[in-house]
């Protein structure tokens, strides 16, 4: 893919949503050098080498995602760069942030740069690889930040690992704030999530499943939100799930600490009933919540206090999900569903058209700290082309992701990337 | 695959018994009635029915448990199948072999039936869910989720004392929080028409959210909790909570939730007092009352083979033969 051709394109008749610049409107895009060159009309001598008539589809910047898995290297029997990044393209998602969770550890500039030469190489969707905070996530001595960063690891990370000493946590956060790094938060205090595999609550106490309470994310929350008030550090919730700690959120962003926060699609959707029957597809961390929680989250979203939405994508292998349910590795397979499913939200009423988009486009750009997610001339030509009515059904089948493990598969869903472009090229074209 | 309907086949007969979810207030009583038949298969000088003469049953115990697994032991070979004893614990598991790997080599061995236990909540409902169509499965207790042969027999012995399970106030008191027994015992009571349990512990050992999960009312008080009460069922605490963030020591959990006869005052005169076993005494209540008349804890032992054969031979499909076969049995003595 990366040797397809860049090529000057006009895309004709398209209603192109662009939310970072406030545009909502069917017009013609004209793309050439990689790089959006003209909205509406075309400078008196382009002259493209494909037109495409886009009448009754959505233009939009390019998904980001703040949090997907590739699993590689070193869990390569769950999926590859190469696998997962081909089905971001077919899902209109041309920029991932990976976790540093993999084996090696992203703790050095040379995994880091591993991941994303690779990624480049294969040429399907951007990756930028979130550096670890400590040396081998260990929780006790930070890294290298400052080749994180110029190895270009945007944002640094402890993926699912809090960091248990509080001490080492502040460090942390003062040491990235020198360099303007952002650090993602996964906000679980581990010691009231240890052993729990689902929401404590009324499904818990049925199931006799070891529960995560409401409080190991809310204390996790004001703990950080603590520490990033004292140091000025800059910091992320990456997955919130309660509705309380996106109201200790929100209360500190008015007055002025520098933290966002984002949620996993599946959170919008899922409560703890859907863990009833004990199908392990149902198991993520942090777990399914009550409804209260759900609705919360969602009005958080519509409201842009949390400014992105993830698909928290995990593959697994069929080995990792066979088991008792609190046995079974936690996590789902979502980029395939990342976009028909926040489209969901609009039939719901959640939010509109143009929200959604850039919840899942500026949003979570903006916490990258990226010009990324927009389409003013001179922008990255990296867009997603939908069909906001088409209906299809994923399954196990169609999955590009090696991950098959999602609640959501068998199920229609409405809308359908048709065509996706990274850096003017094109990574993805449905065959109409 | 997993719904708590999968238990029964597409007739609505047992298939499985995993828990007590699911199951109507007219299975459970037809449970209690076919272990009534069985109880006099003691009192015969052969204490043998040949309902799964051919059948081989599978005790598979990835935890032990010596009790549980002799009473399935005995109901099973009191039905004449043929059994195998396989205590597991975690020598498989560190072997590297799965547990999908281990029923996969018994179910070439032509296992008709597995009791299961496990220390996994949802274990046996995901053995029955990948085992071979023709297997039943038990659940002999998963992790914090079900005990539900226990519960059936708690059942029996609650139902031999105090027929009307619709005139109830039954007790429940101890580590609610981890017990197995505890769940099913409600979801079993609720099904049977009991209008009020009540469920007694410090806050530590009580489930989030218990009342409204099981329709129970909660107490932090004994002799509140076990006031008026027709049946009172103490729980096994672990040893190794004692001593914890849980509970600071034996010595205070029994001056709090022990249950003595003064105590028991509280409690109907006529209230019967039950207990899983094995007992602490001293803990969990001072030998006088597990010795005491009220004290029904060894009919419910000698209960529980009677409900396992029933649950067994109603799985297999073998108790329709039940009278007949008891009355062949007679006669051929």
């Amino acid at each position: 893919m990366a040797n397809n051709p860049l090529l000057r394109l006009s895309l004709h008749n398209g209603r192109l949503i662009d939310p970072a610049n406030g545009v909502n409107c069917v017009t013609d895009l004209h793309l050439a050098d990689g790089r959006v060159l003209a909205i509406g009309d075309a400078p008196a001598d382009f002259q493209p080498e494909r037109q495409l008539d886009l009448q009754g589809l959505v233009i939009c910047p390019g998904l980001i995602d703040l949090c997907a898995r590739l699993r590689e290297p070193g869990h390569e029997q769950k999926a590859t760069i190469a696998s997962e990044t081909r089905a971001a393209a077919a899902s209109g998602i041309t920029t991932l942030c990976c976790p540093p969770d993999t084996h090696p550890v992203i703790d050095t500039p040379a995994v880091a740069q591993l991941v994303s030469q690779t990624a480049k190489r294969l040429g399907h969707a951007r990756v930028l690889p979130a550096g670890a905070v400590t040396q081998n996530l260990d929780g006790l001595k930070i890294t290298e930040m400052a080749a994180l960063k110029r190895a270009g690891c945007p944002v640094l990370s402890q993926a699912d690992r809090p960091i248990r000493n509080v001490q080492v946590q502040r460090r942390a956060l003062e040491y990235a704030a020198t360099f303007g790094l952002t650090v993602f938060l996964h906000p679980c205090d581990p010691d009231l999530c240890e052993g729990g595999c689902v929401h404590e609550g009324r499904v818990s106490t049925r199931l006799g499943l070891p529960g995560i309470p409401e409080a190991a994310e809310t204390v996790a929350v004001a703990r950080d939100l603590a520490l990033a008030e004292q140091t000025g550090a800059r910091i992320h919730f990456r997955g919130l799930s309660t509705a309380r700690a996106v109201e200790m959120l929100t209360e500190a962003q008015r007055r002025g600490v520098r933290a966002s926060g984002d949620v996993s699609l599946h959170q919008l959707f899922f409560t703890e009933d859907d863990v009833a029957s004990f199908d392990p597809n149902y198991h993520v961390i942090p777990p399914l919540r009550t409804a209260a929680d759900r609705d919360a989250l969602r009005l958080a979203v519509a409201r842009g206090e949390l400014s992105a939405i993830c698909s928290d994508h995990q593959p697994h292998d069929a080995d990792a999900k066979l088991a008792p349910f609190p046995e079974t590795a936690p996590g789902i397979s979502t980029l395939e569903t990342l976009l028909p499913l926040a489209l969901q939200l609009v039939t719901a009423g959640v939010l509109d058209l143009p929200s959604v988009i850039a919840r899942l486009t500026v949003g979570p750009a903006e916490i990258l700290g990226r010009h990324l997610g927009q389409l003013a001339p001179g922008a990255p030509a990296d867009l997603c082309v939908f069909d906001p009515t088409a209906l299809w059904t994923p399954t196990a089948a169609t999955l590009i992701s090696h991950g098959h493990h999602s609640p959501f598969l068998d199920q229609e869903m409405r809308g359908r990337v048709m065509l996706t472009l990274l850096g003017g090229r094109i990574v993805f074209e449905s065959a109409r | 695959m997993n719904s708590p309907h999968s238990q029964l086949d597409a007739h609505g007969n047992l298939k499985h018994f995993l828990a007590i979810n699911g199951l109507n207030r007219a299975l459970l009583t037809d449970i209690l009635d076919q272990a009534e038949g069985f109880l006099s298969v003691a009192q015969q000088a052969v204490k043998k029915v040949p309902l799964c003469r051919g059948k081989v049953i599978a005790n598979l115990f990835f935890e032990n448990s010596t009790r549980t697994r002799t009473t399935f032991e005995l109901a099973a070979k009191r039905l004449s199948a043929d059994v195998l004893n396989l205590n597991i614990s975690t020598s498989a598991t560190t072997k590297g072999e799965t547990l999908l790997d281990t029923l996969r080599n018994l179910e070439a061995m032509q296992v008709d039936m597995f009791v299961v236990r496990h220390a996994t909540s949802g274990a046996a409902h995901f053995i029955a869910a990948h085992a071979a169509p023709h297997v039943s499965v038990i659940n002999a207790g998963d992790g914090r989720h079900a005990h539900p042969t226990q519960a059936m027999l708690d059942m029996f012995t609650i139902r031999r004392h105090k027929p009307d399970f619709t005139k109830l106030r039954v007790a429940i008191v101890g580590d609610i929080l981890h017990s197995r027994v505890a769940r099913s015992q409600m979801l079993a009571l609720t099904a049977l028409g009991v209008p009020e349990i009540h469920v007694i512990a410090p806050r530590t050992l009580m489930p989030a959210h218990v009342a409204e999960a099981f329709g129970v009312r909660v107490f932090h008080d004994l002799r509140e909790g076990v006031r008026d009460a027709d049946v009172v069922i103490m729980l096994r605490i672990q040893r190794e909570r004692m001593n914890s963030a849980l509970l600071p020591s034996a010595h205070e959990y029994f001056y709090l939730f022990g249950l003595t006869e003064k105590r028991l005052a509280s409690a109907r005169p006529d209230a019967i007092v039950m207990h899983p076993g094995p007992i602490n005494r001293g803990v969990e209540m001072d030998s006088q009352v597990a010795d005491g008349s009220r004290s029904v804890i060894l009919e419910q032992v000698s209960n529980g083979i009677a409900v396992r054969m029933a649950i067994m031979s109603m799985c297999l499909g073998t108790q329709n033969l039940r009278s007949q076969q008891l009355e062949t049995t007679a006669h051929g003595e």
